[in-house]
C-alpha cells in the first residue's frame, strides 16, 4: 500500500481517536473556565488570604509540567488510595491546569478594563459584586477572546499528553496502529496532518467569532 | 541526576531554537514575499500547530524510515529545537516590529546597509525587548523536556518512574518532588532572566512586562 | 562661480493614487543655506527623503556633485554617508550612548578605528555645544540635547550636504533656541544645508535662498528679501501672513 492508501485506511480509527481528544479538550476547557473565573476574581479583588491561596494554585499549575501533574493524578494518587480511570484523570488534570492559565488570562483582561468603570459603577450605587457582574465581566469576556482561543488550541495539543496515562486519544490510537504494521512514521504524518487541520479550522472559527463580538471602537 | 539531564536538554533546545529562530524572525520582518510566505511562515505554522509529543514521535520514527540512525536524544533535539525556533521567531518578530521605524531610517541615513542596520541598531534593541517573552519560552521548554520521557530518555520524570518502580515507593511523594524540582528550576531561571533584563536595560527606557503563554 | 553640490530635476513622487511631489527642480550651491517653507503636508519632507533616497522618487533625477544618485545601480549606502540627515523626531539609537551614536557611523560605515572616531566625535560634540552629555543615553537627555546630538551624528560623517527635516518642530519652545543657534553657526561656517522649517525668523536671517512649496510644486524661489517683502504669488503672501 502506498502512503495515501495507507492513510485512508487508518483514518477511521484515527478520527475516532481525535474525537476522544476533542472530548477531552472540551471537558477540560469547561472545567478550566468554571474554575478560572473565581480564581481570577480572587486574585484581583480578594483579600490577602484569598489572594495567597489563588496565587499558590496558579503558580503551582503553571510552574510544573503537565506530564508531572497527570502522573501525580494517575500514578501517584493510587498510593494514597484514590484511583481514577485514565480518562477521568486526564480531564481533571487538564482541567485544573487550564483553570490556572485561564485565570491569568481573565486577570489580564479584567485589569485591562479601565479603572474608571468600577468607580463609575460604585458611584451609581452598585455593590462590588453587582459591578463585577454587570460591568466588568461583560467587558472582560470580550477582551479575553484572543487569549482564550489560544488556550483552547493549546489544550487540544496538550490532550496528546494524556497518551502517557493510557487514554485512548489520537496519539495513543496511532501508536496502537503502528505497533501492528510498523509504519509508525507514516501514521504520525497523518496524525500531524489531522492536528494541523483541526487547529487551522479552530483558528478560523475563533477568529470570526472574535470579529463578531468585538466592542465597536475598542 | 535526572534533573541535570532535563536542564541540559532545555539548554540544548533553547539554544537550537535561538540560532534558528532569530534568522527566521529577521526573514519574516525584512524578507521579501518569497522568503516570508514560502519558507518562514509554513515552517512556523507547522511547528506551532502540532503537539510536541507528535513532533517527537515524528522525528524519531521518521529518521528510521529515511534510514538515518537517530538516537532518541538527537531526534528530541531536532524536534524540540525547531519547535522552540518557531516560537522564538515569533517573540523576536514582535520585538523587532515594536522598534520605532525611525531607528532603521536613521541607520540608513548615515549610510548603513540593511544588514549593518539590522546587526548594529535593530537587533541589540530587539534582543533586550525580547527578554520577558523569552523568559516565558524558557519556562515552557523546561516543562516540555518532560515529554522526552516518551522517547525513553532518562530525564527527571523517567528517573522518578525508576525510583517508584525500584522501591515500590510512595508514588505520589516521588512525583510531587519531581513537580517541586521543576517548579524551582523554572522559578530560579526566570529570576535569573529578570536580573539580566535589569542589568542590560537601556537607561531611561521603560519596557513593559507581558505575561502570556507561548 | 560656486560649485553646484545638488541638482534636482523634475522630481515626481506619489503615494498610492495621490501625487505628492509634482515636478520639482532646483539646485543648491556649495556653502548655500536653502530653506524650504510652505503649508504642512505639501511634500516638503518627502522631497528631502527623495534626495537621499530614503523614499524613491517615481520620476526625475538627482545629482550629488557630478554623480547621478537617482540611478538604480549605484551604491546608495556610500552616497548616504555623504549626505547628512537630521530628522524631526531625532531618531537617535536608543541603546547607544550619545558618544556611540556619533561614533557608530564612523566605525561601522566608514571603517575608522575607535581612537580616531572618538576624536572626531568629541570635536563634533564641541561644535554643537555639548560636553559630558556624550556619555548619557538618549532617553536621559532633553529634546534639544538629543537633536544636537543628532546634528553631531550627521556632521561627523563629513557630509557634502546636510538635510534638515523640520528639526525643531518636535521640540518644546524653550529648547528650540539652542538647536537654531547650532544651525546658524553651521550656516555661517559655510555648511551646505537644505532646511525644511516653520521657523521664519531663521529663514529670514540665515537663508541664502528660500523655496516656497505648495501642493507639491515650487511656487516661488528667491532670496529672503524678495520672498518676504515682495511675494509674487497670492498663496505665498497668504501663507506668510498666517505665520509671521
Amino acid at each position: 500500500m502506498n502512503f495515501f492508501e495507507f492513510a485512508w485506511s487508518i483514518s477511521p480509527k484515527l478520527l475516532r481517536g481525535s474525537l476522544i481528544s476533542l472530548e477531552l479538550t472540551v471537558l477540560a476547557i469547561s472545567i478550566g473556565f468554571i474554575l478560572g473565573i473565581p480564581l481570577s476574581l480572587g486574585r484581583v479583588y480578594g483579600n490577602k488570604i484569598i489572594y495567597t491561596i489563588t496565587t499558590i494554585y496558579i503558580e503551582a499549575f503553571r510552574g510544573t509540567p503537565m506530564l508531572t501533574q497527570l502522573f501525580i493524578l494517575y500514578f501517584g494518587l493510587p498510593s494514597i488510595g484514590i484511583m481514577f480511570p485514565p480518562f477521568t484523570a486526564a480531564v481533571i488534570g487538564l482541567g485544573l491546569n487550564s483553570a490556572a492559565y485561564q485565570a491569568e488570562y481573565f486577570r489580564g483582561a479584567i485589569q485591562a478594563v479601565k479603572g474608571g468603570q468600577m468607580v463609575a459603577a460604585r458611584s451609581i450605587g452598585m455593590s462590588k459584586i453587582k459591578a463585577i457582574r454587570y460591568i466588568i465581566l461583560p467587558q472582560m469576556f470580550r477582551l479575553v477572546i484572543p487569549s482564550w482561543s489560544n488556550e483552547l488550541i493549546l489544550l487540544l495539543k496538550a490532550s496528546s499528553i494524556a497518551y502517557m496515562i493510557q487514554v485512548s486519544e489520537l496519539v495513543s490510537v496511532g501508536r496502537q496502529i503502528a505497533s501492528r504494521n510498523f509504519r509508525t512514521f507514516e501514521v504520525f504524518l497523518v496524525i500531524a496532518f489531522i492536528y494541523f487541520v483541526i487547529v487551522e479550522i479552530l483558528n478560523r472559527i475563533l477568529h470570526s467569532v472574535e470579529k463578531k463580538i468585538k466592542i465597536p471602537g475598542l | 541526576m535526572g534533573t541535570l539531564i532535563s536542564i541540559e536538554l532545555a539548554i540544548a533546545f533553547l539554544g537550537l531554537g535561538f540560532v534558528v529562530g532569530l534568522p527566521l524572525a529577521v526573514g519574516e520582518v525584512y524578507g521579501n514575499k518569497f522568503v516570508k510566505n514560502l519558507t518562514v511562515l509554513p515552517i512556523v505554522e507547522f511547528f506551532r500547530s502540532i503537539p510536541a509529543l507528535v513532533l517527537l514521535f515524528l522525528f524519531y520514527f521518521g529518521a528510521s524510515s529515511l534510514n538515518l540512525n537517530f538516537s532518541p536524544f538527537i531526534a528530541a533535539l531536532l524536534a524540540m529545537g525547531f519547535r522552540s525556533a518557531a516560537y522564538q521567531s515569533q517573540i523576536f518578530r514582535g520585538a523587532i516590529k515594536s522598534i520605532d521605524v525611525g531607528q532603521m531610517q536613521a541607520a540608513r541615513s548615515i549610510g548603513m546597509s540593511r544588514f549593518k542596520a539590522i546587526r548594529y541598531i535593530i537587533l541589540p534593541q530587539a534582543l533586550r525587548i525580547s527578554i520577558p517573552g523569552w523568559s516565558n519560552e524558557y519556562a515552557c521548554v523546561l516543562k516540555d523536556t518532560s515529554l522526552v520521557y516518551a522517547l525513553g530518555i532518562t530525564e527527571l520524570m523517567r528517573q522518578g518512574r525508576y525510583i517508584v518502580a525500584r522501591t515500590f515507593g510512595n508514588a505520589i511523594l516521588v512525583y510531587v518532588v519531581c513537580a517541586l524540582i521543576y517548579f524551582l528550576v523554572v522559578h530560579f531561571g526566570v529570576k535569573l532572566l529578570d536580573f539580566l533584563e535589569e542589568r542590560y536595560k537601556i537607561p531611561g527606557y521603560e519596557i513593559k512586562k507581558v505575561t502570556t503563554r507561548a | 562661480m560656486a560649485q553646484t553640490i545638488l541638482k534636482v530635476e523634475n522630481l515626481h513622487k506619489s503615494y498610492g493614487k495621490t501625487e505628492v511631489i509634482k515636478g520639482v527642480s532646483f539646485e543648491v550651491k556649495k556653502g548655500e543655506t536653502k530653506v524650504i517653507i510652505g503649508p504642512s503636508g505639501t511634500g516638503k519632507s518627502t522631497l528631502l527623503r527623495c534626495i537621499n533616497q530614503l523614499d524613491s522618487p517615481d520620476k526625475g533625477r538627482v545629482w550629488l556633485e557630478d554623480v547621478e544618485i537617482s540611478k538604480s545601480h549605484i551604491d546608495i549606502n556610500q552616497i548616504r554617508a555623504s549626505i547628512g540627515f537630521v530628522f524631526q523626531s531625532f531618531n537617535l539609537f536608543t541603546h547607544l550612548t550619545a558618544l556611540d551614536n556619533v561614533r557608530i557611523g564612523l566605525m561601522r560605515v566608514k571603517g575608522i578605528k575607535e581612537e580616531e572616531a572618538t576624536k572626531i566625535a568629541v570635536e563634533e560634540f564641541k561644535r554643537v555645544g555639548l560636553g559630558d552629555e556624550m556619555h548619557h543615553y538618549p532617553a536621559q537627555l532633553s529634546g534639544g540635547q538629543q537633536q544636537r546630538v543628532s546634528i553631531a551624528r550627521a556632521l561627523a560623517m563629513n557630509p557634502k550636504l546636510i538635510l534638515f527635516d523640520e528639526p525643531t518642530s518636535a521640540l518644546d519652545p524653550e529648547l528650540i533656541g539652542e538647536v537654531l543657534e547650532v544651525m546658524i553657526n553651521l550656516a555661517k561656517e559655510g555648511t551646505t544645508m537644505i532646511v525644511v522649517t516653520h521657523e521664519m525668523g531663521f529663514a529670514r536671517s540665515v537663508a541664502n535662498d528660500i523655496i516656497f512649496m505648495d501642493d507639491g510644486i515650487i511656487l516661488e524661489e528667491g532670496p529672503p528679501g524678495d520672498i518676504f517683502k515682495k511675494p509674487k504669488h497670492k498663496r505665498t503672501a497668504k501663507f506668510l501672513s498666517k505665520i509671521t
